[in-house]
């Protein structure tokens, strides 16, 4: 597998101006909503350390967590199977859906589904899979993948959307009115989820004390999934687990000001028993997990909430849009999960930043996220897999800059030779900085000669008697070391 | 007080009059500075690039270089922040940890230890947009930043008030990233050189005539994006501003 091309991708984007502006403007103004929520509440902080503090003692105690919550869900009636993997997770699903003779089924959100590439298994094995979140419907039927956790179509215009629409079902493909395309495919999707034998949803929190889980949306589409097929199965990822009732009041606090600068979602249902005549199963996944708590820099990250306030901050995923990440989670959060689950195809996401430290001021479970991206790129280095020309040109630097002797004749050489070139030789396609920059001009001379010049200076005036003059002679000093 | 200072390797190469400006701003405070000829860099440009161990001989010169000093000053957030926490490649001997943490950024420098408010040499009467690198803003906590709430404080400008007839305009998103991030700039040049460009335009719809930043890197940045199109905007470093610089005594050759 090759490593995603994150430049290649953020070039393709950034090509529509229109499009990248839109992004830009729209996640930023839920930036602005967030911090006004977060300026509402002086407890913020405080609610983000005791919201931290929840998920690292739950992280540490998984196992203890994770048997009460199944304990629990089985005395609600409730099936609960274990998925080592996506294959397990997909299988068992599968196996679920076979059972009950279903031919269709209904789905809200869950990147727990995407990541595990349920959707095409199914499929496959033909049963259809109808998404009822909105963002989600329009980027399955688009056959791409979220570029956001939260807004999934977020990248696309509504023109965008229309065209969409069209091709799929048949709309008017010059009628761009958000209204007029919302209420078209609820028309379209409305007898669907009538038909459908199962629905399905994520789950945002598992409660271990109640074995509840928690459902976030703002389109109702989880409630109906969940309610008006007969069998409800709900996909969980390990790491959702939380105690207590009382601990899922900080998280829903947090969840939807963080994400969307709203006090709270539309809906936050909980579901904890299968209703008269009907069947609940919940399939909790590892799929690396695991693996990943047992790293000691890297287990922070299974505190996400999946707020996605960190990719609405991250100034390169304004600029690059979340499909140039080619991975199911995007932006800064994407750069520290997805190389867990593989680190080859991930290699360059951990580059894609500039380590400016916003999404970790914005996370509301203080996941250290610019720090973990840091230290991924040390672990991507030490495993091989920066591109040879970069490896090539650190070791050189390195080098270089150990060496005063190599290092000052590379300063003078530059600003000697610099100046005098022809454009064409300095402005060229080897020269991504020239692309769409100017290059510094050379100075005369660089400050250490300069310094050099000015202590002879002050040395020929300085009288011998007053000791002053041999504070730096520089032809002793300038001795290097090595 | 006897300090040294640390001229980074860019600054040295590109930049010879920040480096001059913040040399003579230190000794018109009193300060006994010395300049250690051998020094080179300190590291960062091979550890942000995850090649910890290719910075391990860069990050050993530095300490032999400074050892022997109590405070070492920088005109360079980042390059600091590097020495403070990351300066890791090493063994991390008695001289290594009293290197790290003797290391202070300019602008912490004179607003922190030497407690400086007042610049009576200088005098700037220009609109100035403020840039705060992000690892002056978040690492070494230069000003509140737009992500947490806090009283708003902010060490530059108060150094920067200190200077006579300067006035600041306010960009919509003062605390964004410029888009340089190191080699970020090279390998990411894309959406390195949109952020630049959308940081010089924010500058210049709140009346800019200057930027001026405590991070010539993410000057260098952004005075390249401004040259490509073609804006009206100048750059300085605010050991410049602070040091009395001026522009009609620098017409040729400076930034």
């Amino acid at each position: 597998m090759k490593a995603i091309d994150h430049v290649k991708g953020s070039r393709e984007f950034l090509a529509s101006v229109s499009h990248q502006e839109f992004l830009d403007q729209r996640l930023w103004s839920l930036r602005q909503l967030r911090d006004a929520q977060m300026k509402a509440h002086p407890e913020w902080q405080q609610l983000r350390t005791l919201a931290s503090e929840i998920k690292e003692h739950t992280l540490s105690h998984l196992d203890h967590y994770l048997e009460m919550f199944e304990r629990n869900a089985l005395a609600n009636g409730v099936k609960v199977h274990w998925a080592k993997d996506a294959q397990a997770h997909n299988r068992i699903v599968h196996e679920i859906l076979a059972d009950h003779q279903v031919k269709t089924l209904v789905k809200s959100k869950s990147m727990l589904t995407e990541e595990c590439e349920m959707r095409p298994y199914l499929n496959e094995r033909g049963i259809e899979v109808i998404e009822t979140d909105l963002g989600e419907r329009i980027q399955q039927l688009d056959n791409e993948m979220p570029s956001h956790i939260v807004v999934p179509a977020v990248h696309k215009l509504s023109a965008d959307v229309a065209k969409v629409f069209a091709r799929t079902l048949g709309t008017d493909p010059d009628n761009a009115d958000p209204h007029y395309l919302a209420e078209q495919q609820r028309q379209k999707t409305r007898p669907k989820i009538l038909q459908a034998e199962a629905g399905m949803t994520g789950c945002n929190f598992a409660v271990a004390e109640t074995g509840t889980v928690t459902v976030c949306t703002n389109e109702g589409n989880a409630d109906l999934s969940a309610n008006i097929p007969a069998l409800h199965i709900v996909s969980i990822g390990i790491e959702k687990i939380i105690p207590s009732m009382t601990d899922l009041a900080v998280f829903i606090r947090l969840l939807s000001r963080s994400a969307l600068g709203s006090p709270i979602t539309q809906y936050t249902s909980h579901f904890r028993a299968p209703r008269r005549g009907g069947e609940m199963h919940y399939v909790l996944v590892d799929n690396g997990r695991s693996a990943r708590l047992a790293m000691e820099d890297f287990w922070y990250s299974l505190k996400c909430i999946r707020c996605s306030a960190c990719m609405n901050t991250c100034p390169v995923y304004r600029r690059s849009g979340g499909i140039s990440y080619g991975a199911v989670y995007s932006g800064p959060i994407g750069a520290i999960i997805n190389p867990t689950m593989d680190l080859k195809k991930y290699s360059t996401l951990p580059f894609a930043s500039t380590l400016n430290g916003s999404c970790t001021q914005v996370c509301p479970v203080r996941i250290n996220i610019h720090e973990q991206i840091y230290k991924w790129r040390a672990i991507v280095a030490s495993n091989n897999e920066l591109p040879f020309a970069k490896k090539s040109a650190m070791k050189a630097a390195g080098k270089i800059l150990a060496s005063p002797v190599l290092y000052r004749a590379l300063v003078d050489t530059a600003n000697a030779v610099m100046p005098k070139l022809p454009r064409i030789l300095v402005y060229n396609s080897f020269n991504a900085w020239g692309e769409a920059r100017e290059i510094p001009a050379s100075p005369r001379q660089s400050f250490h000669h300069w310094y050099q010049e000015r202590q002879r200076r002050l040395a020929g005036k300085t009288s011998p008697a007053d000791g002053a003059a041999d504070t730096s002679t520089p032809a002793a000093k300038d001795k290097p070391d090595e | 007080m006897k300090i040294a200072l640390f001229i980074p390797c860019f600054i040295d190469a590109y930049f010879p009059e920040v480096g001059i400006a913040t040399l003579e701003l230190l000794e018109r405070l009193g300060c006994d500075v010395d300049y250690p000829l051998t020094q080179t860099c300190c590291g960062q440009p091979m550890a942000n690039s995850g090649c910890q161990s290719d910075a391990a001989g860069c990050e050993a010169l530095f300490v032999r270089n400074f050892s022997d000093y109590d405070h070492i000053v920088a005109p360079s957030a980042s390059c600091v922040h590097h020495v403070r926490e990351h300066m890791d490649a090493i063994d991390q001997n008695y001289n290594v940890r009293h290197v790290r943490e003797s290391t202070y950024e300019l602008v912490d420098f004179l607003h922190d230890i030497l407690q400086v408010r007042d610049f009576p040499w200088a005098e700037f009467p220009y609109k100035v947009g403020l840039h705060n690198s992000c690892t002056a803003l978040r690492a070494l906590g230069h000003a509140a930043v737009s992500e947490i709430d806090t009283p708003p404080f902010s060490k530059p400008m108060t150094l920067l008030r200190g200077v006579k007839d300067i006035e600041f305009v306010h960009p919509q998103r003062p605390d964004e990233c410029c888009g340089f991030g190191g080699t970020f700039s090279v390998t990411e040049a894309p959406v390195s050189a949109k952020m630049g460009y959308d940081k010089v335009n924010d500058h210049l719809s709140a009346g800019a005539d200057f930027i001026v930043s405590a991070d010539m890197s993410c000057l260098m940045h952004q005075k390249g994006c401004a040259q490509r199109m073609g804006a009206n905007i100048q750059f300085l470093h605010i050991a410049q501003v602070l040091n009395g610089y001026s522009p009609a005594s620098h017409k040729a050759g400076s930034l």
